[in-house]
């Protein structure tokens, strides 16, 4: 693990204002992957890199990549609190015990924890309606399999995941009534040889569209080599796969890096859980392939501006789960707060949820 | 399941074994000479990020392989010259060049990280490719497996046919008996860590052009760790290092099978497939222990200095 530390524009101006530096604003991040994952790790450092342009020398970002989830974290974000940053960015689900461990000593920094659910009074939440992204996915993937076969790379069970394939199949199933959904559990969220033996298993299986929720570009590659269709993960990845990319559903943590610090700043902040979408523009369809076929590339946009604009809810009710009980009721549509706990397979999924 | 498929599993088994299959093919050839080198992983990823380096900077995959091998042996040397010349501890200095080697590959690979090479293209053997299942399975892959294909059967030959492959025995079992009728066994001892670091510098550049065409930090997860246990698997027999290879190949791709067609087990239990086969055949070995204080290299581990007289 490495400690990279950026200072901004501060060596450059020290000789001229000395005599009035006012002490930047710190602010930490911790990473789970590399920041050249080119997937997670790397879209919440370039929310970062856009958020110190935005602030430009007031901030001092400082961030530690490669860290895992589990007791070194606790370690890092303690040390990234020792050092003065008054608002730490914890970005990977596996951060949160430690997280909440951390805030509980230093009750004067703001703690920003992605994708959990445990909050404090000093410790908000984020995350991203990821789910509208895997329902457009679904949709075009439904579209474009022949074999009636999509395939699903996860990392772990955890609601996040089990909520985007619900999405993905519901999508899918809205276009194709006969397509099934095959679903590998990788262990993993980043491991390029695991992730393109997980691609290879479910192509020998018929899949001929991959979806993935693990973050490096390996399942693309695979793809590309034996001439089926996949789907970016987070961040553009559309150079690694020319043919087989489909497009990619951007994170954008820009605008949240933003608000955030901002509202720290002026002592507005307050814990919340936000979710952010493609209405908030903190999700994005990037690099839709031109070599999709006409009908396809309008419904992808069709589905966009519907989910976009609110029409197009995929968790509105009714909705049963796989085993036949009802879910969400006919008129209801999953708050967040439901969405956050979301543990079943939506009707029509064959496999069972892992514990 | 029907039969495409199971080609289809064979086929990955292949080249999910292939890494194992070279690193432990040059780990046994430095085995034989009493050397034990814990270094594989950190090789390994030297290997990989050196390799993918070159290759992405001069756009030729066999360019990217050479310097692979040539980086591997480079690591190597380090831990030759610390365990021969300097009379190191064999597994202390094993285990510092995994370390080493993890930290510097990460290092000098961040640059490269989010890039693509063309590796190697699988070629289709004429003839022998249109063998109903047979071929499709074994004669339709890329040239480092075809490689990997003869590998073996040279090294058999070599280790238990030839005056070079004796010399390497009696330096393994006896170095001071090798030493006394007029081996240099430090020289041999040299040369064999020397092949086991290309061998595994070749198995890194495997997996950073062929398997998974880009860099990645520690993207060998492990495999270097697997190989020293199949070495022991095999008990040093060349023929069933490629066995055992295959059969964790096809251990850690059921595991992601099974997943894909339904089969209702936990994928943490059957991740440990292939883990749990090391621990059963290490068991089944070690029943047999009179056999496998035959197998193993009597001076497996020990240091050599020609002034001690045994």
């Amino acid at each position: 693990m490495k400690l990279k530390s950026l200072l901004i524009g501060l060596g450059l101006m020290a000789g001229v204002s000395l005599a009035h530096a006012e002490e930047p604003f710190k602010v930490g991040f911790v990473y789970v992957g590399p920041v050249g994952d080119l997937g997670w790790s790397y879209e919440h450092d370039r929310g970062r890199e856009e958020m110190q342009k935005f602030f430009g020398d007031k901030v001092k970002t400082t961030f530690v990549e490669n860290v895992s989830e589990g007791a070194d974290a606790q370690r890092v974000i303690t040390q990234l609190a020792k050092a003065g940053n008054k608002v730490i960015f914890t970005t990977s689900f596996g951060f949160m015990n430690p997280t909440i461990k951390v805030a509980k000593r230093f009750p004067n920094v703001v703690f920003e924890h992605a994708t959990g659910y445990k909050r404090a009074k000093n410790l908000g939440t984020y995350t991203l309606r990821t789910y509208e992204g895997r329902y457009i996915s679904g949709v075009t993937a439904g579209l474009l399999t022949k074999t009636n076969t999509i395939g699903y790379i996860g990392a772990f069970p955890i609601p996040e995941v089990i909520r985007d394939i619900d999405a993905t199949y519901m999508g899918a199933k809205s276009v194709n009534p006969d397509v099934k959904l095959k679903i590998v559990w990788a262990n993993t969220w980043y491991d390029p040889g695991k992730e393109t033996d997980a691609a290879n298993a479910l192509m020998d299986q018929g899949v001929d569209v991959l979806v993935q929720h693990t973050d490096s570009p390996a399942p693309l590659i695979a793809a590309q080599k034996r001439g089926v269709r996949a789907i970016g993960q987070a961040s553009d990845m559309s150079k690694f796969a020319d043919k087989a990319h489909v497009f990619s559903v951007r994170d954008n943590w820009a605008p949240y890096y933003i608000k955030t610090v901002q509202q720290v700043m002026d002592g507005t902040w307050k814990s919340q859980d936000f979710w952010g979408g493609f209405h908030d523009d903190m999700l994005q369809l990037s690099s839709i392939n031109p070599n999709l076929p006409a009908d396809v590339r309008a419904k992808i946009d069709q589905t966009y501006q519907g989910v976009k604009s609110g029409t197009i809810q995929p968790f509105k009710g009714p909705i049963t789960d796989n085993t036949g009980k009802v879910v969400v009721p006919a008129g209801h549509t999953l708050t967040d707060e439901e969405l956050a706990k979301v543990n079943w397979y939506v009707d029509g999924i064959t496999d069972k949820v892992p514990n | 399941m029907d039969a495409d498929l199971i080609v289809q599993i064979l086929f990955a088994a292949i080249k999910t074994g292939t890494p194992l299959l070279l690193i432990a093919l040059g780990e046994v050839i430095c085995e034989k000479s009493g050397i034990l080198n814990l270094g594989q992983e950190g090789m390994m990823l030297m290997g990989a990020v050196v390799g993918f380096i070159a290759a992405f900077s001069t756009g030729n995959a066999g360019f990217g392989v050479l310097a692979a091998m040539l980086m591997g042996s480079f690591m190597s040397l380090i831990f030759a010259v610390l365990v021969l010349q300097l009379g190191a501890n064999q597994v202390a200095t094993g285990l510092a060049l995994t370390i080493f080697g993890t930290g510097l590959s990460a290092f000098i690979g961040s640059e490269f990280v989010g890039n693509t090479v063309q590796g190697f293209q699988p070629i289709a053997i004429p003839l022998l490719a249109t063998i109903p299942y047979l071929g499709d399975i074994l004669f339709k892959h890329d040239i480092l497996v075809y490689l990997s294909f003869g590998l073996p059967i040279t090294i058999a030959f070599v280790a238990n046919r030839t005056r070079i492959g004796l010399i390497l025995k009696a330096v393994g079992e006896n170095p001071h008996a090798a030493n006394a009728i007029g081996i240099k066994v430090l020289k041999v001892r040299y040369l064999a860590i020397l092949f086991g670091g290309a061998m595994t510098g070749l198995a890194g550049s495997y997996m950073s052009l062929v398997y998974t065409p880009m860099w990645a930090e520690n993207m060998t997860a492990g495999r270097g760790w697997i190989a020293l246990a199949l070495v022991v698997f095999a008990s040093w027999r060349v023929g069933r290092i490629m066995l055992g290879a295959y059969l964790f190949g096809f251990a850690s791709i059921m595991h992601l099978v099974l997943q894909g067609l339904g089969v209702d087990i936990s994928s943490n239990l059957l991740a440990m497939m292939p883990y749990v086969a090391t621990v059963i055949v290490m068991v089944v070995i070690s029943a047999d222990q009179f056999k496998e204080k035959l197998l193993a290299p009597r001076s497996l581990g020990k240091p050599f200095d020609p002034r001690d007289m045994a």
